[in-house]
């Protein structure tokens, strides 16, 4: 695996850093060579991912054995590692990766949250065939971004199987916010179970993973608790319907061993400090199902990220972490302490864990889990606040269109103003870029594509005839669904659940992150307001474990069509009893959270059981760019389109 | 807006943007054209190649085989093997369904019913499928051949509910009803009671069949959760004959009715 190491300009970082990005030779590297006799990844001893940097890489997706459980196991790795080495790049630079497939299948590896061209998005029958037993396939793009992201197999279900790996790209500019040290903290869940077996399991039994059904024995605790008549009443309506509140995560601890940097919790990651220093944890949640609640006890942590795009810092004691998002927070413990990173699956069946400690050895009391959530007739969308959440959308409705209207204004003038304080030096990122892809570069003599991600010295995109003309925003036609085969349930009322931290995270007297507290520290670069609104539901059957759009899976469901250049509203109803992470490749969902010109930019989004989100889309890149749910099983069970920019 | 990107080619130069950042005021509409602007000209998609795969397969065939009762059965009038068990094969929505049924014992085998349905989701309806395909009575007594027609699925609270009407040559008709429903004593202790009525509209007497509610099937099994695929069971189990049936049953000199202790796996893939 060769590196052009170029060494980082960047002032901060620290000799520590350093020594930890070279001191991680992995024991997964030597069982490449080892063969079968040497067991790659034990159960207890620690093991870390490699880092790589610079602008070449080599890598080799191959099948490795590994022992997460006590059992032994064969993950698919990338260079010999599982998760796979993290790969370190700079905004501004031009990448290459040549990707070798020893697998036995067809292989690929998709790029997350990279604005990148459609061809190089990773993704087998959208970008590419995929990448055949024994092919390299030569990935070469700009790097027109900056932040924490990560990449993963877009082939079968080699996620799962543990192909997928950190992604840290330098920003040009400082950072806006100071650390003294860094870590990638990769949480994922691992299963000794072949995934084709999980997703088949799934079909015949979709509670199959699930050990905290409705019994007669939690039947009996409960009703002392509340009785057993409203005991009773609450389970017989919630069995009328087939559905059960204790559905929290389709597979569970019952299948998965929960992985900070691919470490088993008793493996126990240890990332070193010194008191005092400011350390900034790169969380990614690299996981096929699951959705991890965040806490470091006795530290709180500063979110100054999410999703790659730098936010306003919010301090929080935890965040919940849909699959496939990513947060970057800063702690800075001060005492001469070890601190459990503790993050729970949110059905409780487990938890990944690793520590931050001053000296190797030290540890500090892993937490008790906290109580199972459970689905609420909110969740339903049927809670007995339904005039207050009518309330609450009508709001939304009538007023979406109006937060962009005024911050298409403030945005020209922002736009002056950012110029005058960072108008002397180059817009280095286009700039940059462009003279170092002239091939790639997708100019179209329009301008450049995509549109350069929010920054400190980012101008907002030109508008055609600014203010000449008033943009008419085309609603899109309510889509009236109904029960059927593929779509179990219809909320009678959605919400807007932004201030919501989610199911079991309420009132849990921590400071719980919630999507409304995601400020962007940049405004938006495009200001335009939206001339379309697509409306899609998030359906699915539970249990048939069909999931789809619209009660369509993917396979009978035509692509959803942009022009490009557009800028549309994508507005997401979810139908059924359980969050989804939807994820859009290649374009920015900004989230419309109420921050206006601030909204967040994002890659993937979790929408809450009847919640209804909204987002805008600039549709500057072509391509056929895959849209679904980042639930791994949920993405093959159909919830899935293809977004055609055009 | 075309003039964005000739904009940005020809100013190339950090001394044109600091001039142009010196007197933004009176030009501040071509200064926010400096950057990227929005594309204008759309740029036809290279095509997919040719054997690319489906971006995900979410039309799998997959194929389970599930038996619910695959045991023992004790009375008094000896020990009797019985199965009763459900496959199927296909993609979410259509799917060959296959159902066995039968006692075996004192070599002779009785009450077997095969069938193979076509079954597909029906619309509008969130748990239930139809089905419809052959049923064939394969056993020591002589063979029937049935057209079937039925649903399955889930009912309220949980309930699996499969009725099924059959009709076959000479006017013949028939119709079944089964159901069972699984009561969680604990996550592994499972209490599941479960029946099946058979109706014939005529006698069939090479088959000690009489018309009007012929026999029943009922039992309540208590069963492990050892692997969600593998769960032994202890029970008990009523199997009786009713009107021309029992006639029929008791002409010639057998049991018209049995209670026995069960014991078996249920047991599925």
């Amino acid at each position: 695996m060769s590196t052009n190491g170029r060494k980082s300009h960047r002032p901060n970082i620290s000799i520590s850093r350093r020594h930890f990005v070279q001191g991680m030779a992995s024991a997964g590297v030597l069982a490449a060579f080892g063969g079968n006799c040497l067991p790659a990844l034990s159960e207890s001893a620690e093991q870390k991912p490699t880092e790589l940097s610079g602008t070449h890489f080599e890598l080799t997706l191959d099948t490795l054995p590994v022992n997460f459980t006590g059992r032994d196991s064969v993950a698919t790795a990338v260079n010999g590692s599982s998760p796979g080495p993290t790969l370190r790049w700079r905004e501004g630079d031009t990448i290459t990766i040549a990707v070798t497939n020893r697998l036995k299948e067809s292989s690929s590896i998709h790029w997350h949250g990279m604005r990148i061209p459609t061809e190089m998005d990773g993704v087998p029958g959208l970008s590419y065939r995929g990448i055949a037993p024994g092919e390299t396939f030569v990935y070469r793009f700009p790097v027109l971004q900056s932040g924490t992201y990560w990449y993963h197999s877009h082939a079968q279900f080699q996620e799962q199987t543990g192909l997928l790996g950190a992604l840290v790209i330098e920003p040009r500019d400082p950072y806006p916010v100071e650390f003294d040290r860094e870590y990638v903290v990769l949480l994922s869940d691992w299963t000794d179970a072949n995934p084709e077996s999980i997703f088949s399991n799934l079909k015949q039994e979709s509670d199959y993973y699930n050990y905290h059904r409705h019994t007669v024995a939690n039947f009996i605790g409960e009703a002392k608790d509340k009785g057993a008549g409203s005991t009773l009443k609450e389970r017989m309506a919630w069995a009328r319907m087939n559905m059960s509140p204790n559905d929290i995560a389709d597979v569970s601890g019952a299948a998965y061993t929960y992985l900070l940097n691919g470490n088993a919790p008793r493996a126990n990651w240890t990332g070193l400090y010194r008191p005092g220093e400011r350390v900034r944890l790169r969380f990614i949640n690299g996981s096929s199902m699951t959705f991890f609640d965040v806490r470091i006890p006795g530290l709180a942590m500063t979110v100054v990220q999410a999703d790659g795009n730098d936010v306003e810092p919010v301090v929080v004691d935890e965040f919940r972490m849909g699959v496939a998002e990513t947060y970057d927070v800063i702690v800075q413990p001060t005492a001469n302490d070890a601190y459990t990173i503790f993050a729970q699956a949110e059905d409780r069946t487990g938890f990944a864990r690793g520590t931050l400690t001053p000296k190797l050895g030290l540890a500090a009391a892993v937490p008790a889990m906290d109580p199972r959530p459970r689905r609420t007739m909110m969740d339903m969308g049927m809670g007995s606040m339904a005039g207050m959440k009518m309330g609450g959308m009508k709001g939304m409705d009538t007023s979406g269109t109006q937060v962009m209207d005024m911050s298409g204004m403030n945005g020209r003038k922002m736009g002056v103003a950012s110029m005058t304080s960072g108008g002397s030096t180059m817009p280095a990122m286009s700039d940059d870029a462009h003279r170092a892809m002239p091939g790639m570069q997708m100019s179209n003599g329009a301008g450049l594509t995509p549109f350069p991600q929010p920054g400190l010295k980012t101008k907002p995109i030109a508008e055609p005839r600014a203010g000449a003309e008033e943009v008419k925003l085309t609603p899109s036609k309510p889509l009236k669904m109904r029960v059927g085969p593929q779509v179990a349930a219809v909320p009678m009322t959605v919400s807007s659940r932004l201030n919501d931290p989610g199911d079991g995270l309420e009132n849990n007297g921590r400071r719980v992150l919630t999507y409304a507290d995601l400020r962007a520290r940049y405004r938006g670069v495009d200001s335009r307001p939206p001339t379309r609104e697509i409306e899609l539901h998030l359906t699915g059957n539970m249990q048939r474990f069909i999931w789809g759009f619209n009660g369509q899976k993917f396979s009978s469901a035509e692509p959803i069509e942009l022009k490009l250049g557009e800028r549309i509203r994508i507005v997401l109803i979810n139908d059924s009893m359980m969050e989804h992470p939807i994820h859009l490749h290649g374009l920015w969902s900004e989230l419309e959270n109420g921050h206006g010109a601030f909204n967040p930019y994002k890659h993937t989004i979790i929408v809450k059981p009847a919640e209804r989100v909204s987002y805008l889309v600039s549709a500057d890149t072509p391509g056929r760019w895959a849209y679904h749910c980042h639930l791994l099983y949920h993405m093959h069970a159909g919830m899935f389109r293809t977004v055609v920019v055009s | 807006m075309n003039t964005a990107g000739n904009i940005l080619h020809g100013i190339g130069s950090v001394r044109a943007i600091v001039i142009i950042a010196l007197c933004f005021g009176l030009i501040s509409a071509k200064l926010a054209n400096a950057q990227a602007s929005i594309p204008a000209a759309p740029e036809p998609l290279p095509p997919k190649g040719p054997g690319w795969p489906p971006a995900v397969r979410d039309n799998t065939v997959f194929a389970h085989v599930l038996f619910d009762q695959l045991e023992g059965r004790a009375s008094s009038s000896g020990t009797l093997f019985r199965w009763d068990g459900q496959g199927w094969v296909g993609t979410d929505m259509n799917r060959l369904w296959l159902k066995s049924e039968g006692f075996a014992g004192d070599g002779t085998v009785s009450d077997g019913d095969q069938e193979a349905l076509y079954d597909r989701p029906i619309p509008h309806m969130r748990y239930f499928d139809a089905q419809a395909g052959v049923r064939a009575d394969l056993d020591s007594g002589p063979t029937r051949v049935w057209a079937a027609v039925g649903v399955e699925g889930l009912a309220p609270y949980f309930f699996n509910f499969e009725p099924t009407f059959y009709i076959r040559d000479g006017g013949h008709m028939a119709g079944r009803i089964s159901g069972s429903w699984d009561l969680f004593i604990t996550q592994r202790w499972v209490v599941q009671p479960q029946a099946e009525l058979n109706f014939y509209s005529k006698d069939d007497p090479a088959r000690q069949i009489g018309s009007g509610f012929s026999d029943i099937d009922t039992g309540v099994r208590l069963r492990y959760v050892l692997t969600r695929k593998f769960n032994p069971y202890i029970g008990w189990a009523y199997d009786g004959k009713y009107g021309g049936s029992a006639r029929y049953t008791r002409q010639s000199k057998e049991a018209t009715s049995n209670s026995s202790f069960v014991f078996g796996f249920r047991v599925w893939y």
